[in-house]
């Protein structure tokens, strides 16, 4: 058994700490040691993007980082979108325009969408299509996905006038 | 699917990166992106006893024009070339090839020493590096080493780096006035690797003559193949459509593809030529822009 290392991350604006064997995957890591169960383990081939999660504000495949090269980072995943139990205008837009079906995509598409937004409030059709292109749907066809992205991208435009 | 258990370091220098690996031998891999070595791990294809991750050396991430070159930190992501108004507004060619490769999530890890370095044909890198003639830097204990990236390649998944070293930085010779490139990807979806990739760099004097031409085949044989003979054929030709077909046809035999499921080799080879020509033609489009 390999040495275990100490990390410290931020997750969600929580500080955790965390003894941790080299090879856990981040994943593995939010969902069995931080109970956090929001992030999908889909393909667990670095293609579907269900366990994407923001580290340091950039979308990654959290199947496909080890947890102790996240030490003395910030994760942002699906738990943390929401405000004081307000949803997040993605999280409306997923529901309002029916962005899923099963959803078991949607976790890792919210927080794709929402690194997209963050760089780029006023995406074209082109451009949600392309920062969401990590992200495998096998339900929807992406038509209401896309137009959850544009909703939340219009709420959010309306909010800030 | 679970990587096999190791040994985590997380050096803070390159020398103590380098340290590492001449303490640990052949057991011990150079973990960068961790986006082909990960999934390589996590299906036990790869078994490394002793990891180093290099992804604290800040000071390995860089794009910058200096001497002469185009210099590239080992270290710097996919994304980053992506964004950089250097590589936006001078390296087209460079800016086709970063966006192809794998998806967004992937190129926010993914590394340009890494996608060399791995030395799998199947990379994206690899052909536009062969066209732009770039050079490679491998950094060991006595310091520093220059490799052509045209010997860079010894095969699938070895090349010229030998133990000990890390690949610190790749230099692209600045390319004159008259220059363009292009790099163009047949793929079956986003995300996917080639089914064939060509990358086409010319330079050409003022009446339209091709001083120097660079081409690079990804996923077509056993390494990243440098089509030289089509190279040969055009230089100090005039660019026109007539030369780029034959150059085309060249290049094409050039490849060395085998069927798999992306498709039989016949195909592809048909796909060599025919993105072969379209490679030189934005090519030239942009050496005259």
């Amino acid at each position: 058994m390999a040495t275990k290392k100490h990390i410290r991350v931020k997750v969600n604006g929580r500080d955790r700490e965390a003894e941790v064997e080299p090879r856990l995957l981040l994943v593995h890591f939010i969902r069995e040691v931080l109970t956090l169960t929001g992030t999908h383990v889909g393909c667990d081939t670095t293609n579907c993007g269900a366990c994407t999660v923001l580290l340091d504000g950039r979308p990654v495949k959290s199947c496909t980082v080890f947890a102790v090269q996240a030490d003395g980072r910030e994760i942002r995943t699906i738990e943390g979108v929401a405000n004081n139990g307000k949803l997040h205008p993605l999280q409306e837009g997923f529901k309002e325009e029916h962005g899923l079906q099963c959803g078991f995509c949607t976790p890792g598409m919210i927080m794709s969408a929402c690194a997209l937004l963050e760089k780029n409030p006023h995406p074209s059709e082109q451009e949600i299509r392309w920062g969401i292109s990590g992200n495998l749907c096998r339900c929807t066809g992406y038509q209401n996905i896309v137009k959850a992205v544009q909703y939340a991208a219009n709420q959010m435009a309306l909010s800030e006038k | 699917m679970i990587p096999q258990s190791f040994e985590y370091f997380s050096p803070a220098t390159i020398s103590e990166a380098i340290t590492l690996l001449h303490e640990h031998g052949d057991g011990a891999k150079i973990l960068s992106g961790g986006q082909s070595l990960i999934p390589m791990m996590k299906i036990r294809l790869a078994r490394p006893e002793f990891i180093i991750d290099i992804n604290r050396l800040a000071d390995l991430q860089y794009v910058k024009e200096e001497g002469g070159f185009l210099k590239i930190g080992g270290l710097t992501r996919e994304a980053d070339l992506e964004a950089s108004n250097l590589i936006r507004s001078k390296y087209p060619i460079i800016l086709d090839t970063a966006a192809l490769i794998a998806d967004p999530q992937v190129r926010n890890l993914a590394t340009v020493g890494g996608n060399l370095a791995h030395g799998d044909p199947a990379n994206d890198h690899p052909a536009t590096m062969l066209a732009l003639g770039a050079e490679i830097i491998a950094t060991g204990r006595s310091g520093e080493r220059t490799i052509p990236v045209s010997g860079f390649f010894l095969s699938v998944f070895t090349t010229a780096l030998e133990h000990g070293e890390i690949l610190t930085e790749i230099r692209i010779p600045i390319p004159p006035s008259g220059s363009g490139g292009a790099y163009f990807k047949l793929e079956r979806k986003v995300g996917d690797f080639a089914t064939v990739g060509v990358a086409a760099q010319v330079t050409l004097d003022g009446t339209g003559v091709c001083q120097r031409a660079g081409i690079g085949l990804t996923n077509v044989g056993a390494t990243p193949i440098k089509a030289t003979r089509a190279e040969a054929f055009l230089t100090g030709k005039t660019m026109d459509q007539q030369q780029i077909n034959q150059a085309a046809r060249l290049a094409a035999e050039e490849a060395q593809p085998s069927s798999d499921l992306r498709g039989p080799a016949e195909y592809k080879v048909s796909m060599v030529r025919e993105l072969t020509k379209r490679a030189l033609v934005r090519a030239c489009e942009r050496a005259v822009s």
